[in-house]
């Protein structure tokens, strides 16, 4: 039993470096790609821009219909072959920014529709440009709807960065796979890394938490 | 004149809910636009802002007339920019305070600096008895104290004329009266005011205009104490009356 213990303490900050010089950055910077494109495809499908909203379908249709893994795939072993060579890491920001933002995009969405066209209006009516309404008054009530839903995404999207494993970025469930090739001790360790994801999505609840109760300034229940 | 309206028209799906509407309102007028639900009434009010376009129709505004159904994004902005609207739901902006939605639309669309927009802004606060809430949310107000807010929004930019769709008919009884009131203040102060009521004692007593209307006409319209007096139209006569009629029961 000492063993298990010594091993467990012993790589705990083995697996939690690259949790911290992988892990997070992935997630966070995938995270942020996929808010940008969220909030970009999701204004231009609320407003119905022709062709645009045409295409924007198409790709959360593709990217939500499609596993995650099969995308990374595609991207990392399937590209090369018509010459398009990516580092696994970039690949991963790819994949993951697009996969993600296809999601957050239809949250994002909902969250402009639940704001009542009369914000628009009154918007109008002091000389507003849609716009300017869309900018102050009514995408900060739709982000505020979001917020919830769009902590849950980045919350799933720290633990599937555990799928970039397979395309050789060496994060947190690599580096543990390599231990335990080493160790043969697979019940320790996998228990060990779903803990340090634990950790890291106990931390995002917090966030979440603290965030949500800093934009209910404004809300009824806040 | 300060705004005509010839010949509007307006159908939604097919139907026809204004027909041929003329109208004017001179400045300084209150006129109250009075007629049974279903009659157009807010329809026409929002065409008259371009919350929703007319079929066909002119409008003549500060001497320059322009087709209902052909005016620019630009044009409107700029017509906007010179009259106001208040909503019957308020409509504020829920995510601002008081003080921030009536300082909105001079800080981002006429771009007054923030200090001017504040003491602007305190200065309507102020005029609809509400400058000690000018740091409240919408939500930590009541229906009337929102209204009055709604009002100090339109105050801010100076318009030439406001327009108000319902004001009171969210509003129980008790909160009816503050916002009356300041309307009524306005009234004697000489603002142009466009009004969509059904409060018969306020047009009686407040306005000093009438326009009748029922399935999408005006069907009379007319000096405030004409119109209740002697109405020309027979429907005109039996609406006011049978709404008079029913008050006095309700107070026997």
């Amino acid at each position: 039993m000492s063993n298990v213990w010594t091993l467990f303490l012993e790589s705990f900050p083995k697996i939690l470096l690259p949790g911290l010089t992988m892990t997070i950055p992935l997630t966070a910077i995938s995270f942020f790609n996929a808010l940008v494109i969220a909030v970009i495809t999701a204004m231009a499908v609320y407003a119905r821009v022709p062709v645009l909203t045409q295409i924007i379908r198409a790709y959360i249709w593709i990217f939500r219909g499609t596993p995650l893994l099969v995308q990374l795939f595609v991207v990392f072993y399937g590209l090369p072959k018509v010459g398009v060579l990516i580092n696994p890491f970039p690949a991963a920001v790819i994949v993951f920014s697009l996969n993600e933002g296809a999601y957050c995009s239809e949250t994002v969405r909902a969250a402009l529709e639940a704001v009542p066209v009369g914000q628009f209006e009154a918007g109008y009516c002091v000389g507003m440009s849609y716009l300017q309404v869309m900018r102050r008054t009514v995408l900060p009530q739709a982000m505020r709807t979001a917020f919830p839903p769009l902590s849950n995404s980045l919350i799933s999207m720290v633990k599937d960065t555990s799928l970039a494993a397979n395309i050789t970025v060496t994060e947190m469930f690599m580096v543990t796979q390599r231990i335990v090739a080493r160790t043969y001790e697979p019940l320790v360790l996998y228990i060990e890394v779903g803990l340090i994801y634990l950790i890291f999505s106990t931390a995002l609840t917090f966030v979440q938490r603290w965030g949500e109760k800093r934009l209910s300034a404004y809300l009824k229940r806040g | 004149m300060l705004l005509e309206i010839k010949g509007l028209c307006k159908s939604f799906h097919g139907q026809q809910v204004l027909k041929n509407v003329d109208l004017s309102v001179d400045s300084g007028d209150a006129a109250v636009i009075l007629g049974p639900s279903g009659a157009g009434k807010t329809t026409l009010l929002r065409c008259m802002n371009f919350l929703e376009t007319a079929d066909s129709g002119e409008i003549t505004f500060g001497g320059v007339t322009r087709q209902l159904n052909a005016m620019t994004k630009k044009e409107i902005r700029d017509y906007r920019m010179q009259t106001a609207f208040v909503f019957q739901n308020f409509n504020l902006f829920f995510n601002r305070t008081a003080l921030g939605n009536v300082t909105e639309g001079l800080v981002v669309a006429r771009g007054v600096n923030k200090k001017t927009a504040r003491q602007i802004g305190m200065e309507a606060l102020r005029h609809v008895g509400l400058a000690d809430h000018a740091d409240k949310y919408p939500h930590q107000l009541s229906g009337g104290q929102q209204q009055r807010v709604a009002i100090a929004r339109a105050l801010a930019a100076k318009p030439k004329i406001i327009f108000f769709d319902e004001p009171t008919s969210a509003l129980d009884p008790e909160l009816t009266g503050e916002v009356l009131g300041v309307m009524r203040r306005l009234a004697s102060e000489g603002m142009t005011m466009l009004i969509v009521t059904h409060e018969m004692e306020f047009a009686r007593t407040v306005s000093n205009r009438i326009v009748f209307m029922e399935d999408g006409e005006v069907v009379e319209a007319g000096e405030t104490r004409r119109m209740f007096t002697n109405p020309l139209k027979e429907r005109t006569a039996a609406f006011l009356n049978t709404t008079q009629n029913v008050r006095l029961e309700e107070e026997t």
